[in-house]
Parts: structure tokens; sequence; C-alpha cells
């Protein structure tokens, strides 16, 4: 692999920069297969890759039918953080910031990993049990949360408006230090780079059309747009898609998958220092390197394959936005865009086999998978190396549905009473 | 957002309603006979079809009135809606409720 | 000073001089111009800086494709905006405008350091470097580049300007009042249809503007203009609305348009909203948004003074401005000959017009020729010169095999350029409809439609005035047929023959070896030619990719300018065809949209509904605090003096466990069951055995979701043999309504039974207190209030104060209690009636945290508090409230789940510190072991926590594993300064008989 590095830079530039080598071999797929991981996202990618660096296996293909990163992956707000409510989920999303904070150098791919912190506004007494229930629990497991005063918001975050003048004010926030951003195609270019370098075959403009099983019922090669491809280790990284896919294989899911739209603004210049995230008043922002406030606005209310929404769920969040940070109302929305998001009914994700030996499954991301990319990708490739869950993502399984044992954040995050 | 035919109201704009989810999902009862796999099946799994899809609506903000509507979710165009015990209007699907 | 205006011609009115100012000094300008004309018109041509480079820019456009020239312009410090694009701003006395990016100054500007440095930093630069050491990225190298980043600043102070937004519906939408949409919009309004006609600059015509010689009708584009716009405005079925940009297209043919109304006034009038936002259904869309003319791709195509001829044509002829003295006309389509001529008529010397093609079209080459404009064919650009403005520019010649020649070198202080036009599909591609590209013309048009809309004019790819005015007016008709109006029309005549717009993609040729000047193809962004061909070496192929990787595109102008170029680049160099490569989607906004107008009215107050009780204004003026609960505004507590809540909520206790408090419980959800299938429904619904319920008795009822866990909860009166008074939580309203009409409606419609919220009819006075019975009895008639008539959990029908009485005898409070509804008119008199009847007896408002304490010490669960979503029944000690007969209820079948009832559940327990002091925090954690260090093995959360005034200490609630086993146990609560030892205690911690409820 082409080492990245400021003297590479500078020796390329002295050539031009006519000698930088592709990122990633444009592969054809091979006719089989050690594993095959559906899905050339993020979680997809790094599966691959720490099946190749991490469990010795390099014969891996990556199959995605559009382009790598194309998904939630390169459409999300790129929001990190792990303060989760319950025990498993902080571990599991823990797990993740950790290895956030050397990702570039381990890929060497400037992943752009930011901790500039994560607000999250409380709004009334029942927002503010919530939060510091966080923060307890947060604190038990090892994870840095903590509660700031309206006025230790401000001073954390100088533009938020922490005013009686608005409908809901601030009554405080929780704060997650180690929280950020990061640039997320980055996330899928760094993957599929390291990956490659390995060996690993990316395949794009290759989407799976069957999952065919031997006479065991055990999976032995997927259908594509470019062929059978062989193998007996299948993992299903398809986000949105995940129902689709698996639906090849004769598994309902217990997935819906929903519009989730974002929008950024013009970029100007630094004005907003950390990620706000309001959930009682559905307002996500933060100001990406370039400058644009990038916004999360929420879910629509219909499932749907479209990656578009309706306007109306816009305006909601912009007026949110606009309440808490009034000087931001001349500010103009430059680019709004719609991903798919695979929802499970507890809001926690699925990271598991299945009932179909060698076919494993990572989904139910909802609208935060992008926060767990290295995580989840590493638990992922576990699973598949082991044909069995590492105890990280023990609990995250498709029977915890049957057998009632959700993980359920977002009844932990419960409405007002 | 979109336009909405309510079976006894007529199109109206998406905000007056609610979305209920897949239709024709019948709730086992009595629940001594119901197996866990069927149980589940009920609660949580779902087609989640890309495609054509038989689905529920509430009128909410209007008739208050449970339908159901058949849209395919790659263009959110809706085929047909129609009201609850009627058949899939293209025949589709299972024929319960 | 306005040198550069020509002595006549334009449509600015030459009698209203305007002052404003750029940068802080002081320029004049013409009513009817915008600030990019106005500038113009005193020779100032450097306008911006670049984004990466910081490379001193000019205007490319006269429209809002523009990419260089952004500025501020602030009113005040709270009214300014950023980013706006120059030749989009309408100039009024005393606008004040200021270039953005750049420091000290724009001319001259320490940033464009970076220019000289860019061979460090190709695309995509910041994903190799930056990296070491570990840390520095987030320290070091972001801050830094972040202040480098951004154009404009943010405005400091809160906008004080008002944003209005309105619902319309019509039967024909036409975006874009150009030839061709003045014509559809005439042609559907005449057949009857309800038309509105927008478009996004101050003055309707569109490109027509820009040619005031041409003649329809037998009379110039102007008179044209003038009647077929005054003949609309005059019609009922017609809105028009200028300064209106068709932002956005959603399924279902809903359109957002946002209308600007007082950025161009001077003083605007204080209620008058600064913008609008439009949402229109519409039953038929014609989009005639025209086309874009694309620039050239050649090295120095940036420098001030390099323009796009068409802008340079709409300065002359509609603004009257000269954009330079000496002009070179870099010809990739016929339309640079027609600005070329113009602008020889308008007194600009035309050096040349340099035709990048190897065959220009005969009628083009014969106008210039009978113009006297030399034409040179075959050339291309090899560079251009000058700092802040162009001096020259070097051509080159193309010999027949594609060698470049070193040609001449042309004086110049403006380039102008056309590589023709790309019709502006943008709306047609949101609203998924798909595109088709042409080879011939090389660019995209609309082909299969997704909506009810059609393209008309150069918006679908077509040449000249009078095919834009013929389509337009059959796109009129065909909208307005298809929602039933027939007409007929003629399409005005034309008199004037165009020259076609058609041209090439991509870059103009460049000698083999790399020059070393930047040839740009997103100007903004600073991406360059040799920036595509990076991202491709390094195997970024898809164009959504390569978009990404270099940025191209991703400007504030969207690749308006640049987007058919980068495509061009990239076919090219990749050998494939431009299909092959793809297009990049197409997404709102077609410009930017202010986030006030998007947000309208929903700010302050008005962001979301406020629910008020009936007694809310007298709980206000007796200084309650209230919380948000909901939409809900609910009194807190009720201090009084210099009472802090901790020691309001005492008081309110205190007297409600030793004399009478008065609550206002109005915000609880009621919702009213009735039918014959009554009792059937509510068997069904909630766990418990409502057929032993006998009339005039209520029931505390527990509902669940059908995955098994708490849902809510609520006391139910059985009215009558067929109907039951459901009340919910204060949350939980609409989604046990919700909920319960599902299950009637989806699963039992043979259920004879009907639902009625009642939430609002009903205010609810909650008198709790021993001393209730005495405070009330005065008051009421037609109920025996003794305990043997009207037990504990009794309801009974009477009157209060003359009004109709529902009186529940119910407790959460865990003393004597009843609860008066009346209706909610009556709620503030038999309020004010209760308060008064209970001076003698020490009567106390309380709020809602007091209601909280009393529940607590009570060991009432509060649903969404105590539970989080994971709870059944049995976890929180409600087993008993199961009907275990029944044959189904929501949950059953989840309840009998193993794991439902494995041991290890979190149970409800009462907690309370060792030393009887310390006041746990709501949420802290419960462990089994002192000492412990992170990650901690936690068995269980506070729920509730508060300080008890009747039993003197602190107490608390908590869910904890196997918690009734444990009690009597010592546990452990860790906070940071340290383990508390806890003892597990019942729950109940206050009148564990019920004497006191019952009494």
């Amino acid at each position: 692999m082409q080492k990245f590095s400021a003297w590479s830079l500078l020796k390329q530039a002295f050539g031009g920069h006519r000698g930088w080598q592709p990122q990633w071999r444009r592969a054809a797929p091979q006719s089989s297969y050690d594993a095959i991981i559906v899905g050339g996202g993020g979680h997809g990618l790094g599966a691959a890759y720490y099946l190749a660096s991490e469990h010795g296996m390099n014969r891996v293909a990556v199959l995605e039918k559009g382009w790598i990163g194309g998904g939630n992956t390169g459409r999300n707000t790129t929001v990190i953080r792990s303060n989760y409510l319950f025990d498993e989920s902080a571990r599991l999303y823990d797990h993740a910031v950790k290895m956030w904070r050397d990702l570039s150098q381990h890929l060497n791919y400037n992943v752009m990993y930011s901790p500039r912190g994560v607000l999250m506004l409380a709004h009334s007494v029942h927002d503010m049990q919530v939060s510091k229930r966080h923060i307890h629990a947060n604190r038990c497991n090892g994870v840095d949360n903590e509660w700031l005063s309206p006025a230790e918001c401000k001073a954390f975050c100088p533009p938020l408006n922490i005013g009686h003048d608005i409908r809901y004010p601030v009554l405080g926030g929780a704060l997650q230090r180690r929280g950020g951003t990061a640039r997320h195609d980055a996330v899928a270019w760094g993957y599929a780079r390291a990956a490659d370098a390995l060996g690993v075959d990316i395949v794009e403009n290759c989407e799976v059309t069957g999952i065919c099983r031997d006479a065991n019922g055990a999976v032995e090669a997927v259908e594509t747009t470019r062929g059978r491809i062989g193998s007996r280790k299948i993992g299903v990284a398809a986000a949105g898609n995940s129902s689709v896919v698996m639906g090849l294989a004769g598994i309902r899911l217990p997935l819906e998958s929903f519009p989730l739209q974002a929008l950024v603004s013009e970029p100007i210049k630094p004005v907003l220092p950390c990620v706000v995230m309001s959930n009682a008043i559905h307002a996500y922002v933060s100001q990406s390197d370039k400058g644009e406030l990038v916004i999360g606005a929420g879910t629509d209310a219909y499932t749907s394959y479209t990656q578009r929404g309706a306007l109306h769920v816009n305006l909601h969040t912009l007026a949110a936005i606009c309440e808490l940070f009034p000087a931001f109302r001349r500010l103009r929305m430059l680019r709004n865009w719609g991903g798919i998001v695979d929802v499970s009914p507890d809001r926690s994700p699925i990271i598991c086999k299945t009932a179909v030996p060698g076919l494993y499954l990572n989904c139910g991301w909802g609208t935060g998978g992008f926060k767990a990319t290295p995580g989840s990708a590493h638990l992922f490739a576990w699973t598949i190396a082991h044909d069995e869950p590492h105890p990280l993502n023990a609990p995250f399984t498709l029977e915890r549905f049957r057998d009632g044992l959700l993980i359920d954040e977002a009844a932990a995050a419960a409405v007002a009473h | 957002m979109l336009l909405i035919h309510c079976p006894y109201c007529g199109p109206r704009p998406e905000l007056e309603f609610s979305y209920g989810g897949e239709a024709h999902i019948a709730r086992p009862s009595p629940p001594e006979s119901v197996s866990a796999d069927d149980w589940v099946a009920f609660l949580y799994l779902r087609a989640n079809r890309r495609g054509l899809q038989a689905e529920r609506w509430r009128h909410v903000r209007g008739c208050a009135r449970f339908f159901n509507a058949l849209r395919d979710t790659t263009t959110d165009q809706f085929l047909a809606t129609y009201r609850c015990g009627e058949p899939r209007p293209d025949g589709g699907g299972s024929a319960s409720p | 000073m306005m040198a550069w205006r020509a002595a006549h011609g334009g449509r600015v009115d030459r009698s209203r001089p305007i002052e404003f100012s750029f940068d802080g000094r002081s320029y004049r300008g013409l009513a009817g111009d915008t600030l990019a004309s106005a500038l113009l018109a005193n020779g100032v041509h450097l306008l911006g800086r670049s984004f990466k480079y910081h490379r001193p820019r000019g205007l490319l456009s006269a429209g809002s494709e523009e990419p260089n020239a952004l500025v501020t312009v602030a009113r005040d410090a709270a009214r300014s905006a950023p980013n706006l694009r120059a030749t989009q701003v309408e100039i009024y006395d005393g606008l004040r405008a200021h270039s953005q990016n750049r420091w000290p100054s724009l001319a001259w500007d320490l940033g464009s350091v970076s220019n000289w440095l860019a061979p460090l930093f190709p695309a995509g630069f910041y994903y190799k470097t930056f990296m070491w050491p570990r840390f520095a990225w987030h320290r070091w190298y972001e801050p830094r580049i972040r202040a480098a980043a951004g154009l404009g600043r943010a405005p400091v102070g809160a906008d004080p300007d008002g944003y209005a937004q309105r619902f319309a519906h019509c039967d024909v939408l036409v975006i874009g009042a150009g030839a061709a949409g003045l014509a559809a919009a005439a042609a559907a309004a005449r057949s009857g249809a309800r038309v509105i006609l927008c478009d996004e600059q101050a003055e309707m015509g569109g490109g027509l503007l820009d040619e005031p010689a041409a003649k329809i009708d037998g009379v110039n584009s102007a008179a044209w203009l003038k009647a077929t716009i005054g003949q609309l405005g005059l019609q009922a079925n017609v809105t028009l609305l200028p300064r209106t940009t068709a932002f956005g297209y959603f399924p279902h043919n809903m359109l957002g348009l946002c209308e600007r109304l007082s950025d161009h006034l001077d003083a605007p009038p204080p209620d008058l909203p600064r913008e609008r936002l439009w949402q229109v259904r519409a039953r038929e869309v014609v989009l005639a948004s025209g086309a874009i003319e694309r620039p050239l791709v050649f090295p120095g195509n940036d420098r001030p003074g390099v323009m796009l001829a068409s802008a340079a044509r709409s300065y002359l002829n509609r603004y009257g401005v000269r954009v330079g003295s000496r002009a070179v006309v870099l010809a990739g389509s016929d339309a640079a000959y027609a600005a070329a001529l113009d602008l020889q008529v308008g007194g600009v010397a035309v050096s040349a017009i340099a035709d990048v093609r190897p065959e220009p079209s005969a009628p083009a080459l014969a106008a210039a020729r009978t113009a006297g404009i030399r034409v040179i064919q075959g050339a291309t650009v090899l560079a251009t010169a000058g700092r802040l403005r162009i001096r020259n520019v070097t051509l080159g010649t193309v010999r027949p095999g594609g060698t470049i020649g070193r040609g001449e070198i042309l004086a110049c202080d403006a380039l102008l350029m056309s590589g023709g036009f790309t019709p502006s599909i943008h709306l047609h591609s949101q609203s998924r409809g798909k595109l088709l590209w042409r080879e011939a013309e090389r660019f995209f048009v609309p082909g299969a439609t997704a909506e009810r809309e059609r393209s008309a004019g150069a918006a679908r790819g077509l040449d000249g005035l009078g095919a834009a005015l013929e389509d337009g007016t059959q796109a009129g008709l065909a909208a307005a047929a298809a929602c039933g109006f027939r007409g007929s029309a003629t399409p005005p005549l034309v008199a004037t023959n165009e020259l076609s717009s058609r041209g090439a993609p991509g870059a103009l040729p460049q000698p083999g070896h790399a020059a070393p000047a930047k040839a740009f193809v997103d100007w903004q962004n600073d991406v360059t030619s040799r920036d595509l061909e990076l991202a491709m070496r390094e195997g970024f192929s898809s164009i959504e990719h390569i978009k990404r990787y270099t940025t191209t595109g991703m400007a504030t102008d969207q690749g308006k300018t640049s987007g058919l170029n980068a495509l061009g680049i990239v076919a090219h160099g990749s050998a494939r065809a431009v299909p092959e490569v793809g297009l990049t989607t197409f997404r709102m906004p077609y410009t930017p949209v202010s986030f006030g107008v998007l947000a309208g009215y929903d700010r302050g107050q008005q962001f979301d509904p406020v629910r008020r009780t009936p007694m809310h204004d007298w709980a206000s003026a007796r200084g309650a605090v209230f919380e948000d609960v909901g939409m809900w505004k609910r009194a807190r507590y009720f201090p009084q003096g210099a009472e802090d809540m901790h020691a309001a909520v005492a008081r309110e206790c205190r007297s409600v466990r030793g004399a009478c408090g008065l609550f206002d419980a109005s915000t609880l959800g009621k919702i009213e069951v009735v039918g014959p299938g009554a009792t059937e429904f509510m068997n069904r619904m909630y766990v418990n055995n409502w057929t032993s319920l006998a009339p005039g008795r209520a029931r505390y009822g527990v509902l669940l979701r059908d995955d098994g866990f708490i849902y809510d909860d609520g006391v139910v009166a059985r009215l009558a043999d067929d109907r039951y008074h459901v009340t919910t939580t204060t949350g939980g309203a609409a989604r046990v309504l919700q909920l319960m009409e599902d299950y009637r409606q989806s699963e039992w419609p043979e259920l004879k039974v009907w639902l009625t919220s009642t939430t609002e009819q009903w205010a609810v006075i909650a008198v709790q207190g021993p001393r209730a019975r005495d405070v009330i009895a005065p008051l009421v008639a037609g109920v025996d209030l003794s305990a043997g008539a009207l037990a504990h959990m009794s309801v009974a029908r009477g009157t209060i104060c003359g009004a109709p009485l529902l009186l529940f005898r119910v407790s959460f409070s865990g003393e004597l209690g009843f609860e008066i509804n009346v209706p909610a008119d009556n709620g503030t008199a038999v309020w004010e009636a209760v308060y008064a009847a209970g001076q003698s007896h020490g009567i106390t408002p309380y709020g809602t945290e007091a209601m909280h304490v009393l529940r607590a010490e009570k060991g009432f669960i509060i649903v969404g508090q105590d539970t989080d979503g994971t709870v059944t029944p049995d976890d929180v000690g409600l087993a008993w409230a199961i009907g275990k007969a029944k044959p189904d209820f929501l949950g059953k079948r989840s309840l009998a789940r193993p794991a439902m009832r494995a041991p290890g559940r979190k149970q409800l327990v009462g907690l309370l510190s060792v030393d009887r002091s310390r006041l746990l925090e709501e949420g802290a954690q419960v462990v089994a072991n002192a000492g412990q260090t992170p990650p901690m093995q936690i068995i269980g959360h506070v729920t509730s926590a508060y300080a008890s005034p009747t039993l003197g200490h602190p107490i608390a609630l908590a869910m904890v594993a196997d918690g009734r086993a444990r009690v009597g146990q010592t546990l452990f609560v860790p906070m940071p300064g340290g383990d508390i030892a806890v003892e597990v205690t019942s729950p109940v911690f206050y009148d564990r008989e019920g004497a006191h409820l019952n009494g």
C-alpha cells in the first residue's frame, strides 16, 4: 500500500501528483471466496478489512450494488458518541469510540475523527431525569458523560440560546467530550484501501439477487448481477436494504426502512464548536471542517426506499435549530438528501449468526450506525470468523425479539409522562 | 408531503394521517395456542418490501379511521387505498383483514 | 462615477440613482441594478476570493448560478446575511455589502499564500496527511483548516425579521417566466385553469430581458413582456410570483417556493415578512426553467474579467453596463457570437472571436463577418494574464491531428466565453423524472416523468425564442387540458432568428505537457481539471466518488456551471460515454433557502402549541412555577415569599398529609369507552378484569402493549354497564387512544364500542388530605360522601356549585381523596369555590412536584419515570392487577415468554440510605458490592428520589435485579464522591395498611 503522509504528498507534488496509485483495485468477482460481505458501506468494508487483518482471511469480497460508501455511510451527519443507556449498548458503542481514536493511523487514511464533544440538551424535568440516568450509567460503565447546567452549556457552545423566550427552554445538557464527528467518505475509502491492500476484492455495481443454500441448508453462494459467486460464509451488512437481501434467504427481519433526511447550510466561518443534539425538539447539528452546518432531520412517518422525504420534516427540524440558535435564521439550506434507515423495534442493532448456517447479519442501526462503524465492523468480522458472537455483540441477536430481551434505547428515552 | 386518498374523505395531505405499518397482519389468539415463532412474527417481523406494499394508514386528523393502501416504496406513489376488511385490490398478499 | 455605464439602453431607471457601499467604499448605481451590475458600472470586477486558494475572482455570470461573487449584506449585526450572490442582490439606498473570505483586504489577501502552495493541496490532500501525531488532527490541524474554510460569517444576533408560510393549490404551476413560461402561463390561464407563475428574478421575462432587439408579434420584446405580464396580472385565476424560487419538487406534485419580500427594500415596513414559503400542491406543473451557459475549461479561466458571454450580454442589454473596453470572445457555441455582436454595438471593442470548434456554423460566421469582427477558428486558450483583472489571453491553435501550436497574445480586459447552454433539469430530476443524454447536443434533457409535470423551452433543450414560445404555449395548453380545461391559443409570432445554444462540455485541448496554470471546472471550490484527473488516477470512477473526492459541484452553486464540464472531462479521461459515467443526483434546494423561511411561524411560544388547563390563570396569578409536560403547562409548585422549590414542596406535602391539598389534575388523559362491547373491549385492552367491576366503582388499570411491557396506567371508572371513563397519563392520552382505536378498528371490528377523547372536556380538581371530605361537603349536592356510601375507588354523579359533577373518590397521595370532574368551563369557578371553602381547613394548592413526593411515599409508580418500556407488571409489583382468568389481553402472550419470568429481572423496591440522610440522585446506579471500578456490575438504578417531609428523611424508588428478594440487604449507589450504602426496603414508605386512603 502506497503510504500516505506529508512527506509522500510533498514528494508527489514535485511530480505533478502523477505517481499516485489507485486507492483500491476495481476488482472483478472471482468464482468463490472464503467470505463474502454483502454491502459496501463502512460496516461491510470494515468487516472485510478485519477479516483479512485480524482473522487471516484474505480471500474475501465485498459486493456493493452501487458505489462504495454510497448508502448511509455517505449520507449521515457523522455524529460519534457512546453515551447510550443500557450497559450492553454503552459497551458496544464505546468499543467503537475507542477504535475511532486511532483509526486514521491504523488505516493510514485521515478519517478526521474530531472529539469536539456531543452536547445532548434537556428541555423538561423528564429529559433531565433521563439524561442523568444516562450519565450515571455511563460513568459506571467507564463511558464519559457529564451534566452541564444551562450556563455551562452556553459556555461550551456560545451560540446556544439558553434564554426563557423559547417554547422549551434549555434546562441543561449531557456532554460527552469524546463524542464528535468524523469524515464519512474517508471511513469507507480508508477501509476499502486498507482491505484492498490485504487482498480483499471490492466489487462495485454488483447487486446480490439470490442466496444459494446447499442440501443441508447452509449457504454456498450468492447470485449477483455479475454472476454466481461461491462462499460458505456470507455476511450481510446492507443497512436499509437488509430486509430485501435477507428475504433472498427466506428470512423476515424485525426491521422497517424509513427515510431519514439531512441537510447542510452554506459554508460559514467557524461558529459552532461542538455537536448539539436535542431529542425532545428534534435538532441535531454540528459544523463540518468545510464550514457547513450539518443538520439531521427526523425520519418520515412511512417506510420507503426512495432516499428522499417530505419537506415538512425539514421545516420542523429547522424551526428547532432556529429556536436554539436564533442567529442562524439568515443562514441558508444548501443541500438536502435522504437515506434509508433500518429501524429495529428496540432501536438497537442486530449483529449475529442466523438460523441459516454460514449466513451472518449486521443491521438495525437505524439512525445511528455511523458512530459504531469501526466497532461494528470489528465485531461482525469476529462473529463471521468464529461462527459465534463476540461477548460485546452477544446480546444483539435476532432471538432477543422472540424472547423479549430487548435493549430498548427508544423506550429508555421515553416521552413525557 | 404525500397526498393520500382516504377512502372515506377523499384526498388529504399527509399531515392529517398517521402511518400504521404493514397491513394484513392478523393478531393470533388465543395466547396459549400461539407459538413463540408466530408471536414474534406478529409482533416484529415485517416484509419491509422494496416495491409494492400493502400498508395501514389512519386519517387521525380527519375521520379517524384506519384504512389500507397499496404503495410502491420505491416511488412513494399510491396505487390504491381501500377500507379495512376489503381484500387487496391487486389480489396479492393474504386475504386476512 | 459610472464610467462603464452605456449612454443608453438597459432596463435600469436612469432617473433614480442609488447610493450603496462595498467593503466600506461608496458607489452609485441605478434603480434596477443588481449589486453585480452596479459594481461593474463602477469598474469594479474584483468581488471575491475563492474557497481554497483564495484566488481573486470576479463575476462569472449574471444569475443565480454565480459561483464567485459571494458577498455579505448587512442591515445591522443581526440582519447580516452571508454568501449572497452579488448577481441576485438588488441594490437599495444605503445597502452595505462586504466581500468575504479574505484578510486583510480583498485586493491583498494573505490567504492567497495557499495559491502558491497549491501543488501541496491537490484534491483530497487532507485524507493523506495531518495524521501525526495522533491528537494533532483535533488540536492543531483541524482548527486551522476550519479557520481557513467557510465563506462568510454567521450573524451574531437573533434575526428580528419575520418569515411567513403559506399553502396553496393550483391547476397549473409554471416555473420560470421567460418566453416559454410566459407563453405556458398565458395559454393555461386563457383556458380557465388556476395558474401560479413564479420566477426567481425581480422582474419577469427571463432571458428575454437580455434581448431588447427581439421582435414578437411585431413589437419589441420589452413591449411584448409588458403586455403579456400585464394581461396575466389582470386575470383573477393567475397568481404572479416574482422574486420567487421554486427550490424543491416533492412527491405527489408538492413544490416548495421561496418568495423574497423585503431584502430589496431600503426601508421595509416592520410588519412585512422578509420571505415567504409557499408549499404548492399543483395538479400539473410546467417547468420552464431555462438553461444555463457553460463556461469553458482552460488555464487561467478564473481571472476577474473572464465571464460567460451571456452574462456580458445581460449586463449590457439589461443593465446598460459594459463589462470592459476590449473583449475577446471565446466561442464554444454560436451564442457567443450573439454576445460579441451586441457588445460591439454597445461600445465594447471586440478584438476577436476565438472559436474553439473546428467548424463554426455558417450563419454565425456570416454574422461576425458582416459586423466586421475577426474570427479565429480552431482556437484554444493556453494562458491568461493579469492579477486582479485579466490583461491578456494567449491563444493556441489546434492543428489537424490534434497538436497544439502557440497562437497570438491578445490584450483584453474582458474574456467572454460560451460552452453552450445546459438545460436546467434540476426540478425534473428532483421529481424523479428520468434524464436522457443527447449525444449530438452533449447535454441531458428531461426524459420520462414520474410526476404530473412537463418541461418546456430551453429547459428541455430547445433552441431559440420562437421554439420556446411555441413549446411553452403547447405545454400550457396540455397542462390545462390534463386538468380538464380546454383552450386554444396561437403561439406568438417571432421575427428573430436565434443562434444555436449547442456547445461542447469538457476542457479545451491543451498541449501534452502540463501547463503550470490551473484550469478551473468548479470555480468556487477551486476544483481544476487536474484534480479530476487525479481522482481518476487514484481509482475513483463513479462520478459520485469523484464529486466527493474533489468536491466538484459541492459548492454553494451546487455545480450549476461545473456539472457537465466535470462529466465531460471524466468521460473523456476514462474513455467512457457520459451516461456511463453517470450523473450526480440533483437535490433540493435549487438555490439556497434561508433557515428562517423554512422555520416560518414556528418560533418562540408558537414553536409548539401550548396546552393550558382551565385553572392555569389561577395558578399563574398565585405565582406557580410551571413545568412543560408534553405540550402542557403544569404547575410544579406554589412558592410563598422567598421559598425555594424544596421548601415549597415540603410545605405543600405537609398540608396534604395534615389537612388538605388542592391539585389540578386536568392534564390526565380521559377517554370514554361506550357501547355494548365496552366491557369486552376493556377486558381485551387492559390487563385487569373489568367484568367484575360494578358500575359506580373504579379500578387502577394497567395497559400493556402486545410486547408485554407497561405502556400506560390510570384509574378506570365504570359509569354504567356500557360506559367506562378511562384516565391515562398526561403524556399518554393520544397514544393510548391511538392504540385503542387500532385494536378496535383493525382487530375487533365486531365489538360494538365507541371511543371518545374527553381530556379537554373535563376540569379535574383533586382534593386530597384528611380534611378533603369536610372541604367539599358543603359544595356537593346529590352525592353521599360518607365512607360507607362512597368508598375508596368509587365514582358518583351529582352537582357542585351548580355544575354537573363526576366525583371520583380516588387518591394518588395516599390520603383521603376526591377528584372533582366538572365541565372545563366550570373549572375555575369550582376550583375557587373549593379553595374558598377550604380556607378554614388549611387548604393548600400543590403542584406536580409535591404530587410526585406524595405518591413516591406511597410507592405508586409513574409510568415513564419508574418504568422505561422494558418493565412488566410483575416487575413493579402489579401482577395483582392482572385478570388471571381472562382468555386474552394485550401483552398476555408476551408475558408467557420464559424471559419475562426468569430470575434476575429488575423489580421495584424502596431504597433508603443506611444513614437515612443521603438524598439519592434519580438515575443513579445500584451495585451489590462496594468499591467497584468501571465497568461495574450494575444491578439496578434509582427511578425516583425525594426528600420526604412526612418521614423526615430522603426516600427512593429503584429497579433492582431480584429486588424483592433483597429487601433488608445493603446495596451501594456508586457516586463520583464514593459509594452510598443503601438499604433495600418495600417501595411503600407510608401507610402500608391504607388506613388514610380508606378513611
